[in-house]
C-alpha cells in the first residue's frame, strides 16, 4: 500500500475480559468486520433453513404433486375486494382452458378466500429424520385438492416450487461442505507430508498438480461426471460427484500447504521438537499443521462457492445429479430454456438463492482473511 | 527466442497428446458404449434387426478393436485432418465442428478483448481515485462480477430480454442472414449479436482483473520513479499511463493467459449453451452425454489447443511489452 499506516494498538487495558490468545484476537478482529459478520449470520440462516429443517419451513412435502400444473406464484394479499385491510390471505385459483390458443391458464377467484396461517398442520414428515411432525411454518387451512399456496409458483407436475428450492438447497449446500472437507483432508495431509519429507511424495504431488492445472478443468469435470454410469443409484452418483470435485481440487491446496510447511519446518520450535526426539508424525501434525490452519481455512471458505457452482453447472448440463434427486442444478434444467422463461418465468426463483450463497461465502471468506492474521496490524 | 518457442510448442504437443489420451480413457470408463445405448433404443422401437445393425456399425467404427489400437488409429488420423466419425450424427466430426470452430474462436477473442479494454481503464480509475465514490462503486460491481457465474447472468439477461423487452437474444445471426453468403451486412449482423454473449462471458474475468489492476497500480504509484516523474513536471495523465501503468500491467498479461483465458473459454461454452450459439460448447456437452467418443475427444483437444495457444501468446506478449524479461 502506498501510505504506511501506523499499526493499530491491540486493545489491552480497556477491556479486561478480552483475552490475548490467538483465537480471542481473531474473534475480536472478525467482529469488527461488519460485512464478514453479516455473511456468517446469513450463511448460518441459509444452512439451517435449507439443509437442516426444510421439511418444517416448506409448506408441502417434496414430491407432493397436485393438479395445479404450472400455477403462477400466489399473491399474498392484505386488502380484500372491498378495499378493507385485514390479516394476510390468498384468493383461490380456477383453471381456465383457452380453446383457441390451446392454453391452460389460472385465474384468481375472489369468491374463495383462504387466510394465511403460521404453524399449520399439513403433510407428515420427520424432523432431522427422527421426530415425526406435521406442523409447517406457514400455509393455508384448506383441502389440498381444493387450494394450495405456491409462493414461488408450481412446476410442470404441480409441485410447490418454493418447497423444491428449499430441498434442492440441501443437496447443493451440502455438496460444497462435504466436497471441501474431502479436499481439505487430502490436500492438507499430502501437502504436509510432501513439504516435510520432500522426495518421492513431493515429486508425485508436484507433477500431479501441474498436470491437473494444465488440464482444462471444466471439460475434465464434464468428462469425469459423464463417466458415472447412468444406472447407479442417485445417492451413489451424489457421492461420486463429491469425490470428483474433491479429487480435482486438492492439488492447489496441497501446494500452498507445502510451501508453508517448507518455511515452518526450519523454525526454532520445530527444531526444538525434533531435538527432544519427537517422532516425525508428531512434528508434522501436532506442531507444523496448526501453523497452516489460518491460511487453509480462508482458502477453504473461498473455494466452497466454486464447488457449489460446479455441482449446479454440471447438473444443469445433465452431467451431474439426475432428476429423482432435487438440487439447484437439476431445478435449473427445467428453468433454463427459452420456453420456460417465456411461459413459467417463476422457475428462475432458483437463481437468487445460488447467488446469495456465493456472495455470503465470499463475504465470510474476506472477513476471515483479515481476522485470521491478527498480528498484521492493518 | 526461437529455441524457447520450439521448446514451448514441444511441451504443448506433449500436453495435447496426454490430454486426449486421458479424455479417451475417461470416456471409456463407464460400462457400455454408444452402441449399447443404440441397441436399447432400436429394441424399444421394436426393431428386430437391432443386433445386426449394431454389429455392422461396430465394425464400421472399429469398436470391436482393443482400446489402445482405437486411440492410436484416431490420433494418427487426427494429424491428417480426419477426426473420425460422430456416432450420433453419422457424419464426419470435421463436418459437424467445421463452422462452429470458427465461431468459438471469434467469441473467445471478442470476450478477451472486452475483458481487457474494460478491466484496465476501470482498474486504473479505481486506483487513481482510491477511496473515492467512483472507486467504491467500481469495487462493489467488480465483487459482484467476480461472484457471478456467466451462465446464471446469461439466464437473468435472457429473462429481462424476453419478459421485459420482448427481444430475441439467442443465436448469432438474424433469421434472414442465417444461410446467406458472407457480406458486410452479415458481418455487422454478427457483431450485433456477438457483443452480448461476449460481455456476459467477460464479466467474471473483468471482476478479477479490475481488482488486480487496482492493487498493482496502487503499489506502483507509491514508488520513487513515479515521484520523480511527477517532480519533472510531467502531466498527471502521462505519469499514470506511460510510467505507472506500463509497469503495473505486466502481471496482468500472465494472469490473462494462465487464468482468465481458460475461464473465458469455459465460460463462453456455458453461455453458448444458454443462448444457443453455434459454438463447440453445446455439441461437446451433448457428445459427452451420449458417449460419442470421437466427437467429444475432438472437442476436448480443440479446447486444450485453444488454452495452450492463449497461454503461449500471453508469454510472448509479456516478453514484448516488458524488455526486462528474457525468454530462455
Amino acid at each position: 500500500m502506498a501510505v504506511a499506516t501506523a499499526p493499530t494498538a491491540l486493545p489491552v487495558a480497556k477491556k479486561r475480559e478480552l483475552g490475548q490468545s490467538y483465537w480471542d484476537l481473531v474473534k475480536y478482529r472478525f467482529k469488527k468486520n461488519k460485512l464478514g459478520v453479516l455473511g456468517l449470520i446469513l450463511l448460518i440462516a441459509l444452512y439451517v433453513s435449507f439443509a437442516a429443517i426444510p421439511e418444517f419451513i416448506a409448506p408441502y412435502q417434496l414430491e407432493n404433486r397436485s393438479n395445479f400444473v404450472e400455477a403462477p406464484p400466489t399473491a399474498i394479499r392484505f386488502v380484500d375486494a372491498n378495499g378493507q385491510f385485514q390479516a394476510p390471505f390468498i384468493y383461490g385459483l380456477d383453471r381456465k382452458i383457452d380453446t383457441v390458443k390451446r392454453l391452460r391458464t389460472w385465474e384468481i377467484n375472489t369468491d374463495r378466500k383462504y387466510p394465511l396461517r403460521l404453524f399449520v398442520q399439513g403433510d407428515e414428515y420427520r424432523l432431522f429424520g427422527l421426530i415425526p411432525m406435521n406442523i409447517h411454518l406457514f400455509g393455508i387451512e384448506a383441502d389440498q385438492k381444493e387450494q394450495r399456496i405456491f409462493i414461488m409458483g408450481a412446476d410442470a407436475l404441480g409441485r410447490d416450487y418454493f418447497t423444491r428450492i428449499l430441498y434442492g438447497g440441501r443437496l447443493s449446500l451440502m455438496i460444497g461442505l462435504i466436497g471441501q472437507f474431502l479436499t481439505l483432508a487430502l490436500g492438507v495431509t499430502l501437502g504436509v507430508i510432501s513439504g516435510y519429507y520432500g522426495g518421492a511424495v513431493d515429486m508425485f504431488v508436484q507433477r500431479f498438480t501441474e498436470f491437473l492445472a494444465a488440464f482444462p478443468n471444466i471439460p475434465l469435470f464434464m468428462a469425469l461426471s459423464a463417466a458415472i454410469p447412468a444406472f447407479w443409484s442417485p445417492i451413489v452418483v451424489y457421492f461420486m460427484l463429491t469425490l470428483i470435485l474433491a479429487f480435482l481440487n486438492w492439488g492447489g491446496l496441497a501446494r500452498q500447504v507445502r510451501g508453508l510447511i517448507l518455511s515452518l519446518r526450519e523454525r526454532e520450535y520445530a527444531l526444538a521438537a525434533k531435538s527432544f526426539g519427537a517422532k516425525d508424525r508428531r512434528i508434522m501434525f501436532r506442531h507444523l499443521m496448526p501453523g497452516t490452519m489460518s491460511h487453509v481455512i480462508v482458502i477453504a471458505t473461498l473455494s466452497i462457492p466454486g464447488m457449489i457452482l460446479a455441482e449446479t453447472a454440471l447438473s444443469w448440463l445433465g452431467l451431474g445429479l439426475r432428476p429423482p434427486l432435487t438440487s439447484w442444478g437439476t431445478l435449473l434444467q427445467d428453468a433454463a430454456t427459452v420456453r420456460a422463461i417465456r411461459f413459467t418465468p417463476w422457475l428462475l426463483w432458483v437463481v437468487p438463492p445460488i447467488l446469495v450463497t456465493i456472495l455470503t461465502y465470499n463475504m465470510l471468506g474476506d472477513g476471515l482473511r483479515d481476522a485470521l492474521d491478527p498480528y498484521s496490524g492493518r | 527466442m526461437v529455441n524457447y518457442l520450439i521448446r514451448r510448442i514441444g511441451y504443448a504437443l506433449i500436453m495435447v497428446v496426454l490430454v486426449s489420451f486421458v479424455s479417451f480413457v475417461i470416456i471409456e470408463l463407464p460400462p457400455g458404449d454408444f452402441l449399447t445405448q443404440k441397441v436399447e433404443q432400436l429394441r424399444a422401437r421394436g426393431d428386430r434387426s437391432a443386433e445386426q445393425q449394431v454389429e455392422m456399425l461396430r465394425l464400421r467404427y472399429g469398436l470391436d478393436k482393443p482400446f489402445l489400437e482405437r486411440y492410436i488409429n484416431w490420433a494418427t488420423n487426427f494429424l491428417r485432418g480426419d477426426f473420425g466419425e460422430s456416432f450420433e450424427f453419422e457424419r464426419p466430426v470435421s463436418e459437424i465442428l467445421g463452422a462452429r470452430l470458427g465461431y468459438t474462436v471469434i467469441l473467445a477473442l471478442a470476450t478477451t478483448l472486452i475483458t481487457w479494454f474494460l478491466a484496465i481503464p476501470l482498474g486504473v480509475i479505481s486506483a487513481v481515485k482510491q477511496y473515492s465514490l467512483t472507486d467504491q462503486i467500481i469495487s462493489v460491481i467488480s465483487f459482484i462480477g467476480l461472484g457471478m457465474p456467466g451462465f446464471l447472468l446469461a439466464l437473468i439477461i435472457m429473462y429481462f430480454a424476453i419478459i421485459v423487452f420482448n427481444l430475441e437474444v439467442t443465436g448469432l445471426f438474424s433469421p434472414q442472414f442465417q444461410d446467406a453468403p458472407w457480406s458486410f451486412a452479415k458481418f455487422m449482423d454478427l457483431l450485433g449479436h456477438l457483443w452480448l454473449p461476449a460481455l456476459i462471458a467477460a464479466v467474471t474475468g473483468i471482476g478479477g482483473l479490475v481488482r488486480i489492476m487496482r492493487g498493482n497500480l496502487l503499489d506502483t504509484l507509491g514508488q520513487p520513479f513515479v515521484e520523480s516523474a511527477r517532480a519533472r513536471g510531467l502531466k498527471n495523465r502521462t505519469v499514470v499511463w506511460k510510467h505507472a501503468v506500463r509497469i503495473a500491467i505486466n502481471p496482468l498479461i500472465t494472469i490473462l493467459g494462465a487464468e482468465v483465458f481458460p475461464s473465458i473459454v469455459v465460460g463462453s461454452a456455458l453461455v453458448s449453451i444458454v443462448l444457443n450459439l453455434p459454438t463447440i460448447g453445446p455439441v461437446f456437452v451433448d457428445s459427452l452425454r451420449k458417449l460419442d467418443m470421437y466427437l467429444a475427444g475432438t472437442c476436448i483437444v480443440f479446447l486444450t489447443i485453444m488454452l495452450l495457444v492463449g497461454n503461449l501468446v500471453a508469454d510472448l506478449l509479456l516478453a514484448w511489452v516488458d524488455p526486462r524479461i528474457r525468454l530462455e
